[in-house]
C-alpha cells in the first residue's frame, strides 16, 4: 500500500491559489464572452434572414461536434502562428492565455447558444405581438421585453453551464497553462507526491461544484416558488 | 501569407518507415471507436443499474447512488483519467498495482481510459436513467404492485420497458459525448484520433492539413452516430407519446 504524504501541500499553496486564479479567470471571461456571443448566435438562428441563420447553424454545429480537446489543441498550436503571421508579432510571443480564453469563449458559446434559444422560444408569442402592438420595433422588443424574460428563466441553466465550464478549464493542460489543475500535478511531480497532489485536486474540484451546483439548485427552486 | 499546402503528406511514409501518415490517423481512430464503444457498453450497464437505484424506495441504496452521481459528476473528466491511471495503481494492493504497471504500456492506458471513460459517462446515463423512470404515471408503479407483482417484477414489467423507450433521444446526445470526451485520453499518452493528430503535426509540420484530418474525422463520426441513432429512436418511439420527449 502506497504512504501518503501530505507535507508537499501546505507549502505549495500559494502556488496552487495562483493557478485556482487562472481558472477562475478563464472561466469567468469563457461565461462573458460566451453569453454575449451565445446571444448573438441565438438571435441569428432565430432571425428571418437565411444566411444569418444557415451561419448560426452551422456554427453552433460545428462547434457542437468537435471535442473540445481539439479546439483547444487548434487554438494552441495553430492560431498563435496565425496571429504572428496576420499581426506581424514577435514569434513566440506568450498568448497562452488569450489564445485560451478566446477557444473557451468560440466553444462555450455554441452551447450557450441553444440554451439562450431554448430561453427565447418559451417565451409565450404574445409577448412579442404585444410589443409590436404598442408600436416596438423588433430590436425594441427583444430587447426590453423578450430577452429580460428569456435571460430569468435560463439563469439556472446559464449557471450549470458554468460549472460544467469551471471543470472543463482543466483541460488547459494540453498547453502546459499552469491552471489549478496543471499547478498541482506540477507540484506533485516535483516533490514525487503525484498521488497526493492529484487526490487533493479532485477533492477541491469535487467540493466547488458541489457546492456550486447546490446552490444552483437552492437559487432554482426559489425561484419556482417566487 | 505564405503557406505550403500539402495534402500529399498523408500518403508519404512516416519518419519511422513503417506505414504512412495515413496509417497513423487511421489507428488513432480505430482506437477512438474503440474505446468509446467499449466504454459506451459498460457505462450504459452501470448507469443502469445506479439509475434504478436512484429510485428505488430505500433511503441506503438511493443514497448511495446518489452519493455515486455526485462525485462523478463535480470532478472533471482529466482528473478522473489522471486518478485512474496515477493514482488507482498505487492504492490497489501491491501484487495487484504491480501487476498493472508490468503490463503492456498500452493495454495500461487503455484500460484506465475505458474505465474512466465508463464511469464519468455511467454517472450522466444514471441521471436520464432515473428522469426516464420518474417520469412514468405513479400509478403505473402502484398499478404493478396492486396486481400483486413484487417491486423487482414492478420494474422489470412495468417500468423499465417503458423508461428505456423513453429514454433513447436523450442517450444519444450521452453517446455522442463519449466520443468527444475520449480525446481527453490523448493527455495520458493513449494514441488515439487526437493525439495522432498532434503527432502528425510534430512530425510533417503540415499543422493545417493534419488538424482538418482529424477535425474532419471527428464531424464524420458524429454524423454517423447521429444518424444511426435517429434511425433507433424512429423504431423505438411509443406511440401516442408527444415525441416521446
Amino acid at each position: 500500500m502506497h504512504e501518503f504524504d501530505w507535507s508537499s501541500i501546505p507549502n505549495a499553496l500559494p502556488f496552487l491559489w495562483d493557478g485556482m486564479k487562472i481558472s477562475l479567470e478563464i472561466t469567468l471571461s469563457a461565461v462573458v464572452f460566451g453569453i454575449v456571443w451565445g446571444t448573438v448566435l441565438a438571435l441569428m438562428r432565430l432571425s428571418s434572414v437565411a444566411v444569418l441563420s444557415w451561419f448560426a447553424a452551422a456554427y453552433v454545429n460545428l462547434f457542437r461536434a468537435v471535442p473540445l480537446v481539439m479546439v483547444l489543441l487548434w487554438f494552441f498550436l495553430i492560431v498563435p502562428h496565425l496571429l504572428e503571421r496576420l499581426f506581424g508579432l514577435p514569434p513566440g510571443s506568450d498568448v497562452r492565455l488569450a489564445s485560451a480564453i478566446a477557444g473557451f469563449a468560440l466553444f462555450e458559446a455554441a452551447y450557450y447558444s441553444e440554451i439562450i434559444r431554448a430561453g427565447i422560444q418559451s417565451v409565450p408569442k404574445g409577448q412579442m405581438a404585444a410589443a409590436s402592438a404598442l408600436g416596438m420595433t423588433y430590436g425594441q422588443s427583444m430587447r426590453l421585453v423578450v430577452l429580460p424574460q428569456a435571460f430569468r428563466n435560463m439563469v439556472p441553466l446559464l449557471l450549470t453551464q458554468g460549472i460544467i465550464l469551471f471543470q472543463d478549464t482543466s483541460l488547459v493542460y494540453v498547453s502546459a497553462l499552469a491552471d489549478f489543475f496543471g499547478a498541482a500535478y506540477k507540484v506533485g511531480d516535483r516533490d514525487g507526491r503525484l498521488v497526493e497532489l492529484l487526490l487533493f485536486a479532485g477533492a477541491v474540484y469535487f467540493i466547488i461544484c458541489f457546492a456550486a451546483s447546490r446552490l444552483v439548485r437552492h437559487f432554482q427552486n426559489r425561484m419556482k416558488t417566487a | 501569407m505564405a503557406y505550403n499546402w500539402n495534402w500529399g503528406v498523408f500518403l508519404q511514409p512516416t519518419a519511422t518507415g513503417d506505414d504512412t501518415y495515413l496509417g497513423w490517423m487511421f489507428y488513432g481512430f480505430k482506437m477512438t471507436i474503440a474505446l468509446s464503444l467499449s466504454a459506451w457498453l459498460i457505462a450504459l450497464a452501470v448507469g443502469a443499474v445506479v439509475g434504478i437505484l436512484r429510485t428505488v424506495p430505500n433511503k441506503l441504496l438511493a443514497g448511495i447512488a446518489t452519493a455515486y452521481v455526485e462525485v462523478f459528476r463535480n470532478i472533471p473528466l482529466l482528473v478522473q483519467l489522471f486518478l485512474w491511471y496515477f493514482v488507482m495503481p498505487e492504492l490497489l494492493p501491491e501484487q495487484l498495482g504491480n501487476a498493472f504497471k508490468q503490463t503492456n504500456p498500452i493495454l495500461q492506458q487503455f484500460l484506465a481510459s475505458m474505465v474512466c471513460l465508463a464511469l464519468f459517462t455511467s454517472a450522466r446515463v444514471a441521471e436520464q436513467v432515473r428522469s426516464g423512470i420518474n417520469s412514468l404515471p405513479p400509478g403505473q408503479k402502484n398499478a404493478g404492485l396492486a396486481m400483486g407483482f413484487t417491486l423487482a417484477q414492478t420494474y422489470r414489467h412495468v417500468l423499465l420497458p417503458m423508461a428505456v423507450r423513453l429514454i433513447v433521444p436523450p442517450l444519444t446526445s450521452e453517446f455522442l459525448n463519449i466520443f468527444k470526451n475520449s480525446a481527453v485520453c490523448s493527455t495520458i499518452g493513449l494514441l488515439e484520433l487526437a493525439a495522432q493528430g498532434r503527432q502528425l503535426v510534430d512530425y510533417t509540420a503540415q499543422p493545417y492539413e493534419s488538424f482538418i484530418a482529424v477535425t474532419l474525422a471527428y464531424l464524420t463520426i458524429n454524423v454517423v452516430v447521429m444518424f444511426g441513432m435517429r434511425w433507433v429512436e424512429a423504431h423505438v418511439r411509443v406511440p401516442g407519446y408527444i415525441g416521446a420527449k
